[in-house]
């Protein structure tokens, strides 16, 4: 398993109902599902993700996330996660309170556009960072919107959103201590866990 | 049939019949004291009886689903693209079974069989079944064919709505559920739909109040009518549209009710070619078992109420341009699934059938229905697989 989902596994509660926003293959899902005894779905729109996830017997709803979750009823989950992709979606703000309406904790990992390679290329080259870790020209990218480490907790602060922890790794999903003294322009992958 | 049959064909097969002496109390309060169900069976029934997979058949289907019953027959069974060897409902791990319900008219008792208590047809005293006497029935069938859990459910339509109901009624007799194109319960449209239908086909002169058989006659008119104002609700726009367009009989209008398009030719072709399979009255009694389906009626109106005490795992199948039980309807089912707590998949296929879909091998469609029975296969006792 990738190392950003270890430290997520860690806080999470055994037998937790979980939901899993843009799931992907289902890796975590399927990791808490065997070792944590969770209860939960994904929701993916990727055919090929979909089928993985059925495939593994993991719980997998078709739904597009940028439609709106109104269907899930408030707080009816103990946690609702999102592994980088919530700058993939329209509205991250709005899809947050979201989030946060219908789970009583979050989990959200993102790539931190603030990490110092990405400054360093946009300063001296002048043109959008690609990179191993986001592999993608300006105009085809998944990936539209780019925000930083501090960006997001800023945006915690303003809508009175509590971050129970946070951690945050490099490029090969380790954590060290140079990341953690400045998370934000060390670390490559930020690990957000928030509540109201 | 082709000439030579297809290695993932299950080939020829025989109905059989299963005959029931036990009285069933129908919800409508009548008794049937003694019926038969028309079957047929596809694959090899395992050891402990774990692999068997049951189809419930919509409006107008039977229980021939695959295979052919002889070399002349120009098509196969319903549902032939999904089920056989190596195909969706794989044979090779399962045992299928597919049965026409009771009320229908391919063999199973129904208005057009015989009464025992008058020796007469039973025509319009037939009393109106439910979704709740099918599956009451279905259970019966599989006591007498010694299966005790179905290895998974399988309907698409009204096929889906006994689903969901052995779901609720039997959950320790069934590990997984496929609900395809479905509704938890209709819509107004749907039963004003499905009561123009009936009045069609109550209005012709040929109906004889539902004893047509015993006066000589069929409701051709009215059952064409019927079938071809359905047939309209089970293609989409689009799918019409890509299929006739303004496609046109002749050069110029001819400016009669002759016709004039090839979309009216089709629908008065396929209503007649319906009358000649179709009994009348198991046409009506069909969409009253639609009309009367409701489970949350139980919880009222609590869906999840009632799916909370299901035990098995769901997976649900909807069609982007199916009109008649839209994906949103597939999506209740859904959302009370998730409110209860229940483990439940869900793919809404991109279709441009409309809800025909249902019986199109769509390629997304056949693999998510393969790869969701698979893992069930594989989760059987090793002799199953």
């Amino acid at each position: 398993m990738r190392s950003d989902l270890e430290i997520i596994d860690e806080w999470i509660q055994p037998n937790s109902r979980v939901l899993d926003l843009a799931c992907g293959p289902g890796e975590l899902l399927h990791h808490l599902i065997k070792n944590k005894q969770v209860s939960g779905y994904g929701l993916e729109i990727r055919n090929k993700d979909l089928n993985t996830c059925i495939e593994k017997g993991i719980p997998v709803i078709e739904q597009n996330i940028d439609e709106g979750l109104q269907n899930f009823d408030d707080q009816s989950f103990d946690l609702v996660m999102m592994t980088h992709a919530l700058q993939q979606f329209r509205r991250p703000d709005l899809l947050i309170d979201e989030m946060l309406r219908i789970g009583k904790e979050c989990i959200i990992t993102f790539p931190n556009f603030g990490h110092w390679r990405n400054r360093i290329h946009l300063a001296v080259k002048g043109r959008m960072p690609v990179s191993e870790f986001l592999p993608y020209n300006w105009y085809d990218t998944p990936n539209i919107h780019f925000f930083t480490f501090q960006d997001f907790e800023r945006l915690c602060h303003e809508k009175n959103i509590k971050i129970v922890r946070w951690a945050a790794v490099d490029g090969h999903l380790k954590d060290h201590w140079w990341i953690r003294s400045m998370p934000n322009l060390f670390s490559e992958t930020a690990i957000f866990h928030i509540s109201r | 049939m082709p000439d030579v049959i297809p290695a993932d064909s299950v080939g020829i097969v025989t109905p059989q019949i299963a005959q029931f002496e036990t009285p069933l109390v129908l919800s409508c309060g009548h008794t049937l004291s003694s019926y038969q169900l028309v079957f047929e069976t596809y694959g090899t029934l395992n050891d402990d009886a774990s692999n068997a997979i049951l189809i419930c058949h919509a409006l107008s289907g039977d229980h021939h689903a695959a295979g052919y019953h002889s070399t002349e027959d120009k098509k196969p069974g319903w549902w032939d693209s999904a089920i056989g060897p190596g195909k969706a409902i794989d044979t090779n791990h399962f045992f299928v079974i597919a049965l026409n319900n009771l009320g229908g008219c391919c063999g199973s008792t129904g208005p057009t069989t015989i009464n025992p208590e008058t020796g007469k047809r039973w025509e319009a005293d037939f009393p109106l079944v439910t979704v709740e006497d099918w599956v009451e029935s279905q259970a019966r069938l599989a006591d007498s064919l010694g299966i005790q859990t179905f290895a998974a459910i399988v309907g698409g339509s009204l096929g889906g709505m006994q689903v969901l109901e052995w779901s609720i009624r039997y959950p320790d007799r069934l590990k997984s559920a496929v609900i395809v194109a479905s509704a938890p319960k209709l819509s107004t449209q749907n039963i004003a739909f499905n009561e123009v239908a009936r009045q069609s086909i109550r209005r012709d002169p040929d109906f004889f109040d539902g004893n047509y058989l015993d006066n000589n006659s069929v409701p051709t008119n009215g059952l064409g009518l019927a079938r071809m104002l359905g047939h309209i609700t089970y293609l989409s726009d689009d799918a019409m549209g890509a299929k006739f367009g303004r496609q046109m009989r002749h050069d110029t209008y001819q400016y009669n009710y002759g016709i004039e398009f090839e979309v009216e030719s089709y629908l008065r072709y396929q209503g007649e070619a319906f009358t000649k399979r179709f009994d009348a009255n198991t046409y009506m009694l069909m969409t009253k078992a639609l009309d009367y389906f409701d489970p949350a009626s139980q919880t009222d109106g609590d869906l999840a109420a009632t799916l909370s005490k299901t035990q098995c795992e769901f997976l649900l199948v909807s069609f982007t341009t199916d009109w008649r039980f839209s994906p949103e309807r597939s999506e209740e089912i859904v959302n009370a699934l998730v409110k209860a707590g229940k483990p439940v998949s869900y793919a809404k296929i991109e279709a441009t059938e409309g809800h025909d879909a249902f019986l199109f091998p769509i390629p997304r469609y056949m693999a998510v229905l393969n790869t969701f029975l698979t893992r069930i296969a594989n989760d059987l006792t090793p002799e199953a697989k």
